[in-house]
C-alpha cells in the first residue's frame, strides 16, 4: 500500500475543508493553497500548513499545475486531491502530479483523458452499449450552412455544449435557426475562458427529462461498483441548486439498469475511482448518457447520507490501494436527502452573481442538517471565484420529511446584508411541485416560484421594534454617564422615544417609551402596543408584542439594522435623527469672499452647470479665488461683469438648482 | 457591606391605607404636570405649531441623547400663585451629546415666553444649579421679554405686591449667565424666535450662540422702540434677523436653516466642548436595591403622625440595599451611615423621631467624616424638630443642634436633601434644608414643610395672646380665639403642604417616591460634575 501522510488540496473553500475533514479523521495532514482573495477564508487556516499561490485569478493561482507542485514539494505533501472543478478532470495535471511522484486522489490519467473529450466520451460509451443522444462535434471552420444542416440533423430544441467542461458553463438552449450562429460562437467564448478550450458540439435537448446521475466508484482491483442515482434536474443558469437521493422518478428496476449501464462505461475504462455518469431521463422512462464527471461531485452528500459512506475516505482508501471497503450487494438505501447550493446570487436579477461581506453566519442548532460551508461570519465574497456560500444536506426518513426539514434550516439560517437564494429554494422546497417530485431541468422557467420571500407587515413591525429597541440598549450601553439610570426616564413625561426605518414596505416609525422592567409601551406605525423585552446573548432579543413572542436577532452595521426572526431576514436602514443640513450655495447665490475684483466670468444665464465647475475668477488681496459650483444647476444670472470691482458678501452667480 | 433587611407587610391594613392615600397624591401631582406640560392651552399651541415651530419640550427631547434620562426641575412652579404652572419655562438636566447640561427652554406657548417673578426664580435657581455644580448651560430661547403686562385695577394692591422686587434688583440673570463663563462653564444659546431688550443679552452674553434664519429676532429695541427713540424706520431682518448677525454683526456663530438643523449645531458644539467632570464617581457598583420601590407608597403614608423606620427607605433606594450603619446605638431617633446611589458613594442621614442632643452630636460627628473623605451627604429628612423641653435645654440641646447647623452648613461635600414626610422648624435648616446651599431638594408629595406644625402654631399664638390680654388686663374672648385658632390652623395647614411650596420654587421638585432613586442618582451624577471635596475647616462648635 501507498502510504499517504499528507495530503495537499488543490482547490478553495467548501471542498477544501470538506476533504480536510476527513484527513483529520484520517490522521493525515493537510495543506492548504490559496489565491490573495482566499487569504483569510476559513480553509486556509484550517489546513496543518497553507501555501499562498501569489495572484488573484483562477488561472494565476487554483490552474496554476507548476505553482501547485512546488507548494506540494515546499510542504512534504505525499498526495494531491484535487477536489471539484479547476484541475479535477484535467488529465495532465494528474499525469503531472503522478511523475512528481505524488499520489493523485482521483481516477487515472487515461480515465480522465478518455472523459474529458466530451464527444470521444460518447463513442466509447456507444460502445459499451449505454443509451446515448445523438452528438455532432462542430468544427471551428464550418460554414453556417454546414452549422445548420448538422443542427437540423440532430433536431430543435438542440443543446450546444463545450467539449472540454461542465458545470453549465459553455452551454446553449437554442430552439429554433435563428439563434444557433450566435450561441454558438457566445458558447466558444465561454469555454475558452472556462476551460482554454473552445471544441464545442450539438446536442438534442431533451424538454421535461430529468438530470439522473449515478455515483460510481472503482478500485485499482478491477472492482467498480454503484451507490445509486442522484437527481439533479433542478437547474439555473446550467448549473444544479437542488440535488437529491434517491431520485423520485428512479423505480428500482430503473435503478438497476442505469446502475449497471455506469458501472459498465465505468469498467469500459478501468475506472479506479469515485466517477459520476450523468444521464438524461425522458418523461417516456428511456434514459440517454450524457457525460462521466471523473471526479468527486459538488453534490457527493446526498449519496454520503443514504449510503451511510464517506466517500473522500473511499477516495483516499482506493488511492492508497485499498480495495472498496463495501460491496454492491451489501449497498441499501437509507431515508431520502436533499442539498441546496446556497449562493451568493441575485434570483430576482437571473440569479446574479454577488459579491459581499458575511456579515454574519449563524447556523441554527436545530433541526440537524449538515453544513458544508465555506464561510463564516466575516468572510467575504470575492469576484474572482464560484459564489457557492454553503451546501445545506438535509436527510430523513422520506422526502417529504428531507425537503421541509432542509427548508427550516434554511430560513433559520441567519446571514445577515447579503444577497442570497436562500428564500428562493425554501419557496422550492416548501412548493407543492418540488414536494409532488415535478422536478425537469426546465423546473424554474416551468413552475412560477418566488424568488424571494415577501415580509408580512406583522414581520416588519417585530423587525423594527427590535431594531430600534437594540438600538436603544446599545445606545445605553455606551452613554458615558447616568448608564444605569432608566432608559428614557422622564419625571415629566411628554414624548416618546422616535426612531425611523426604511424598509421592505417603505418607511416605518417606531415609538417607544420604557414602561417598569424589560418593558417598553410602543407605537409601530402609530399603532400602540404593549412590548417586553428578554434580553438574550448575542444580539438576540427576545420580543413579545401583545402577547405573541419571536426571537429576534438583530446586527447592527453602520446605518443598517439587520434582523432575523427564524423566519425572515429583513434588513432596515435608520433615518438620521436629523436631516442633514443643505449644502452650501443649494440656495443658489455665489457671494463675494471678500472685496475684490472680478477677473473673468466663465457662465452665462441659461447654462447648465456641474459640481466642480468654474463659475467665475475673483481677484483680491493679491489673490485669484476660483468661484466654483457646489450644485449642479442652471445658471439664473450673472449681476456682475469682467473688470467689475465688488464688495464682500456681493452676489456673484445666482444659480437655480432641481427642486428649489 | 451589609444589606438591610426590611420586610413589609403588604397586607396590612395601614399599608393598604398608605399606599391608596399616597396614589392619590400622586394622582394629583400627575394631574399638574399634564397641566404644566399644557403649557399656554391648546390654541396657544396650535397658533405655535402652525408657524411651523416645535414645542418647548419638543426641542428639549431633541436637543438631548435618545434614551437619556432628563430630570426636570420644580415642573409644578406656579402652582397655587397666579402664574399658570410651570411658569412658562422648562428647566432641567439632561444630557448633551454625553455632557450633563443644564437646559433652559422659553414655552412661548405661555404668554409668549415672557419673564415672570416665577420663572425669574426658576431661572435664577437653574443658573445656581449650573454654577455650584459645574453643569454648561444651554438655553432655548424665545421670549418676548419682560412681562409688562399690568392688570387695570386695584392699584394699590398691585403696589404692595411689587415690593417684592424692584426693577433695579433685577438682572442678575446676566451676572450669573456670564458668570459661568468666567468659571469656565460652557454657556449656549439657541435662539427659536425674539430675544428683544433685557433679552437680547440673555443669548449676547452666551459663549456660543446659534440662530435660526428668518426666526431668530435679537436686538435690543425691536422697529417700534427704534422709531419711539430716534425716529428711524426699519425691518426686523435689519435689526436682529440671523442671517444679518451672522454675516454682519457677528452676533450669532452659527447659522441655521431651521429648528431642527439648530438643535443638530448645539449637539455638535457640546460634542466638542472636549468636556470633563471632575468628580470621582460612580466608583461603586450600582445594582438595583433588593427590596421593591414600590413599597415605599405602602411604607409611608400622607398621615405624618405616623411614624416609620428610615432604614426601610433607604433599603428601597441604595444600591444593593447595602448599608453601613455609623453609631447605630446612640442617639437612635437619627439613622447615619454608608451607602452608594447608582454606583456614587453617600454618607445618609436620615430621620427615626425627633433631634436630641446625642442625634445632634451624632449628626456633626457624622458630616464631619463626610467632609474628611471627600464623601456627598443625602438627608432624608422627617423632622419634626430639636426636642424642647427643660431637661433638653438644660442638656445643651441648642449647643448640640448649633454644632449641627455649623457642620451643615461648613461642609463642602454636596448635600442632596429628599423630604420624605415632616420638615419643621430649625429640623429643616440642621436637616439640609433649601436655604443652606443644598445642591438639589426634592419632596415626596406628601411633605410638609414650616416652622412647627399649624396646631403647634396656631396654640402657641392662642397662649400669646391669653398672655398679651392678662397684661393688658383685657378680658380674653374665648370665642373669638377659636376662631383664629382654626383660621390659622387652615391657612398653615395649606402653606405648609409641599404642593405650595414646589409651586413656589422652595424646592427643586416634587418627586413620586418610586423614582427617589433615580432622582438621587442623576442629581450625584450632576455634582460630579464639579470637584466633590471636603471642607478643610468649619466653624467653632459649641462645647
Amino acid at each position: 500500500m501507498t502510504r499517504i501522510t499528507r495530503l495537499l488540496v488543490a482547490n478553495r473553500g467548501e471542498i477544501a475543508r470538506r476533504i480536510f475533514r476527513t484527513c483529520r479523521e484520517m490522521g493525515i495532514d493537510t495543506v492548504a493553497v490559496y489565491a490573495e482573495p482566499d487569504a483569510n477564508a476559513p480553509f486556509v487556516r484550517e489546513a496543518g500548513q497553507a501555501v499562498a499561490l501569489g495572484g488573484s485569478t483562477s488561472v494565476e493561482t487554483y490552474l496554476d499545475i507548476a505553482k501547485l507542485l512546488a507548494a506540494a514539494r515546499r510542504t512534504g505533501a505525499d498526495a494531491v486531491h484535487p477536489g471539484y472543478g479547476f484541475l479535477s478532470e484535467d488529465a495532465g495535471f494528474a499525469r503531472a502530479v503522478i511523475d512528481a511522484g505524488l499520489t493523485w486522489v482521483g481516477p487515472h490519467p487515461e480515465a480522465i483523458a478518455a472523459m474529458g473529450d466530451k464527444l470521444a466520451a460518447k463513442r466509447i460509451m456507444a460502445e459499451a452499449g449505454v443509451p446515448m443522444l445523438i452528438g455532432v462535434a462542430l468544427d471551428p471552420d464550418m460554414t453556417e450552412a454546414e452549422l445548420l444542416d448538422h443542427a437540423a440533423a440532430v433536431a430543435y430544441p438542440v443543446l450546444v455544449k463545450a467539449s472540454g467542461g461542465g458545470g453549465g458553463r459553455g452551454m446553449r438552449i437554442v430552439r429554433e435557426a435563428g439563434g444557433l450562429k450566435a450561441a454558438v460562437a457566445s458558447a466558444r467564448r465561454e469555454a475558452k475562458s472556462a476551460f482554454g478550450n473552445d471544441a464545442v458540439f450539438l446536442e438534442r435537448y431533451l424538454e421535461g427529462s430529468r438530470h439522473i446521475e449515478v455515483q460510481v466508484f472503482g478500485d485499482k482491483h478491477g472492482d467498480v461498483a454503484h451507490l445509486f442515482e442522484r437527481e439533479c434536474s433542478i437547474q439555473r443558469r446550467h448549473q444544479k441548486i437542488i440535488e437529491e437521493a434517491p431520485s423520485s422518478a428512479v423505480s428500482p428496476e430503473l435503478r438497476e439498469r442505469m446502475g449497471a449501464a455506469a458501472v459498465a462505461a465505468a469498467q469500459r475504462i478501468g475506472y479506479d475511482n469515485a466517477g459520476t455518469v450523468e444521464f438524461l431521463l425522458d418523461s417516456a422512462g428511456a434514459f440517454f448518457f450524457l457525460e462521466m464527471n471523473t471526479r468527486l461531485q459538488v453534490e457527493h452528500p446526498v449519496t454520503e447520507s443514504i449510503t451511510g459512506l464517506d466517500l473522500v475516505r473511499e477516495q483516499i482508501r482506493v488511492a492508497k490501494g485499498h480495495p472498496l471497503s463495501f460491496s454492491q450487494d451489501k449497498l441499501r438505501i437509507d431515508g431520502h436527502s436533499i442539498e441546496v447550493r446556497l449562493y451568493a446570487e441575485n434570483p430576482a436579477k437571473e440569479f446574479f452573481p454577488v459579491a459581499g461581506h458575511v456579515l454574519a453566519f449563524e447556523r441554527p442548532s436545530e433541526p440537524a442538517v449538515r453544513w458544508d460551508s465555506g464561510v463564516e461570519t466575516g468572510s467575504d465574497v470575492s469576484v474572482f471565484f464560484d459564489p457557492m456560500l454553503a451546501k445545506v444536506i438535509a436527510h430523513a426518513r422520506t422526502r417529504d420529511e428531507a425537503a421541509l426539514k432542509l427548508a427550516l434550516a434554511l430560513e433559520r439560517l441567519r446571514i445577515p446584508g447579503l444577497v442570497t437564494n436562500r428564500d428562493f429554494l425554501v419557496n422550492v422546497l416548501r412548493g407543492d411541485a418540488f414536494l409532488a417530485g415535478d422536478t425537469t431541468t426546465d423546473f424554474i422557467d416551468r413552475i412560477a416560484t418566488a424568488r424571494t420571500k415577501e415580509a408580512a407587515p406583522e414581520d416588519i413591525r417585530f423587525a423594527a421594534v427590535a431594531a430600534a429597541l437594540a438600538g436603544q440598549y446599545e445606545r445605553r450601553g455606551a452613554a458615558p454617564v447616568l448608564q444605569t439610570v432608566g432608559s428614557g426616564w422622564r419625571n415629566n413625561p411628554s414624548a416618546y422615544q422616535k426612531v425611523s426605518f426604511d424598509g421592505p414596505g417603505g418607511v416605518i416609525d417606531i415609538e417607544y417609551r420604557a414602561a417598569s422592567g424589560e418593558a417598553f409601551e410602543v407605537r409601530a406605525g402609530g399603532e400602540p402596543g404593549h412590548c417586553r423585552v428578554v434580553r438574550c446573548d448575542a444580539g438576540v432579543l427576545g420580543i413579545e408584542l401583545d402577547r405573541v413572542r419571536r426571537s429576534v436577532s438583530v446586527l447592527h452595521d453602520g446605518d443598517n439594522w439587520h434582523t432575523h426572526d427564524g423566519r425572515i431576514e429583513l434588513t432596515l436602514t435608520e433615518r438620521p435623527r436629523f436631516p442633514g443640513p443643505r449644502t452650501a450655495g443649494g440656495d443658489g447665490g455665489y457671494e463675494a469672499p471678500m472685496p475684490g475684483k472680478v477677473v473673468s466670468v466663465h457662465v452665462a444665464p441659461g447654462d447648465a452647470v456641474k459640481d466642480g465647475q468654474l463659475l467665475l475668477v475673483l481677484e483680491a488681496m493679491k489673490m485669484e479665488h476660483h468661484i466654483t459650483c457646489s450644485r449642479a444647476g442652471t445658471v439664473a444670472s450673472v449681476p456682475v461683469a469682467a473688470g467689475q470691482q465688488v464688495q464682500g458678501g456681493a452676489i456673484l452667480v445666482v444659480i437655480t438648482t432641481e427642486g428649489s | 457591606m451589609a444589606v438591610l433587611a426590611s420586610h413589609v407587610d403588604t397586607r396590612a391594613e395601614r399599608y393598604q391605607a398608605n399606599r391608596a392615600g399616597m396614589l392619590g397624591l400622586i394622582a394629583e401631582m400627575d394631574g399638574l404636570l399634564e397641566q404644566a406640560r399644557a403649557g399656554g392651552g391648546e390654541r396657544a399651541i396650535t397658533r405655535h405649531r402652525s408657524r411651523g415651530k416645535l414645542l418647548a419640550r419638543e426641542r428639549i427631547e431633541l436637543l438631548i441623547d435618545r434614551d437619556s434620562p432628563f430630570l426636570e426641575l420644580s415642573p409644578l412652579a406656579g402652582y397655587y400663585t397666579e402664574f399658570p404652572i410651570g411658569g412658562g419655562l422648562v428647566t432641567g438636566i439632561g444630557v448633551v451629546s454625553g455632557v450633563e447640561t443644564v437646559i433652559l427652554a422659553n414655552d412661548p406657548t405661555v404668554i409668549g415666553g415672557a419673564m415672570t417673578q416665577l420663572n425669574g426664580k426658576k431661572l435664577d435657581r437653574a443658573l445656581e444649579i449650573a454654577r455650584v455644580n459645574r453643569l454648561p448651560y444651554v438655553q432655548l430661547t424665545e421670549s418676548a421679554g419682560a412681562d409688562l403686562r399690568r392688570e387695570p385695577g386695584d392699584y394699590e394692591d398691585e403696589l404692595r405686591r411689587s415690593i417684592a422686587q424692584h426693577f433695579a434688583e433685577s438682572g442678575r440673570l446676566f451676572h450669573d449667565i456670564t458668570q459661568l463663563s468666567a468659571l469656565g462653564i460652557p454657556t449656549m444659546s439657541i435662539v427659536f424666535g425674539s430675544s428683544t431688550a433685557g433679552g437680547a443679552y440673555q443669548p449676547g452674553l452666551s459663549d456660543y450662540i446659534v440662530m435660526i434664519k428668518e426666526r431668530s429676532k435679537v436686538f435690543l429695541g425691536g422697529p417700534p422702540l427704534v422709531k419711539m427713540a430716534t425716529g428711524e424706520d426699519s425691518g426686523d431682518e435689519e435689526l436682529g434677523g440671523a442671517e444679518m448677525h451672522a454675516s454682519v454683526s457677528g452676533l450669532a456663530d452659527y447659522l441655521a436653516e431651521d429648528e431642527m438643523d439648530a438643535i443638530r449645531q448645539a449637539r455638535e458644539v457640546m460634542a466638542h466642548l472636549n468636556w470633563r467632570k471632575h468628580g470621582y464617581g460612580p466608583t461603586q457598583p450600582a445594582g438595583p436595591p433588593l427590596y421593591d420601590a414600590d413599597e415605599l407608597l405602602g411604607i409611608v403614608g400622607p398621615d405624618l403622625k405616623v411614624p416609620f423606620d428610615v432604614r426601610d427607605v433607604i433599603a428601597r433606594v441604595v444600591d444593593g440595599s447595602r448599608f453601613e450603619e455609623f453609631k447605630p446605638r446612640y442617639g437612635r431617633t437619627l439613622v447615619t451611615g454608608w451607602a452608594s446611589i447608582h454606583g456614587f458613594p453617600v454618607g445618609i442621614i436620615g430621620n427615626n423621631g425627633v433631634l436630641f442632643s446625642d442625634s445632634s452630636q451624632k449628626a456633626t460627628q457624622f458630616i464631619q467624616l463626610c467632609n474628611q473623605h471627600d464623601v456627598p451627604i443625602v438627608f432624608l429628612q422627617n423632622i419634626t424638630g430639636y426636642m424642647v423641653g427643660k431637661e433638653y435645654e438644660q442638656g445643651g440641646i441648642v449647643k448640640d443642634g448649633s454644632k449641627m447647623i455649623n457642620a451643615v452648613s461648613n461642609s463642602t461635600v454636596p448635600h442632596i436633601t429628599v423630604i420624605l414626610g415632616a420638615s419643621y422648624g430649625a429640623g429643616n435648616y440642621g436637616m439640609g434644608g433649601k436655604a443652606f446651599d443644598t445642591r438639589f431638594v426634592f419632596a415626596w408629595p406628601n411633605a410638609k414643610i414650616a416652622v412647627m406644625g399649624p396646631a403647634q402654631m396656631a396654640g402657641v399664638m392662642s397662649i400669646v395672646r391669653r398672655g398679651q390680654a392678662r397684661a393688658a388686663g383685657r378680658e380674653f374672648d374665648e370665642e373669638e380665639d377659636q376662631r383664629i385658632q382654626a383660621l390659622v390652623i387652615e391657612r398653615n395647614e395649606k402653606e405648609s403642604l409641599e404642593f405650595y411650596a414646589t409651586g413656589r420654587v422652595a424646592d427643586d421638585g416634587m418627586i413620586d417616591p418610586r423614582d427617589t432613586r433615580t432622582v438621587l442618582g442623576m442629581a450625584l451624577s450632576a455634582v460630579h460634575s464639579n470637584e466633590v471635596k471636603g471642607a478643610g475647616r468649619f466653624g467653632v462648635f459649641r462645647m
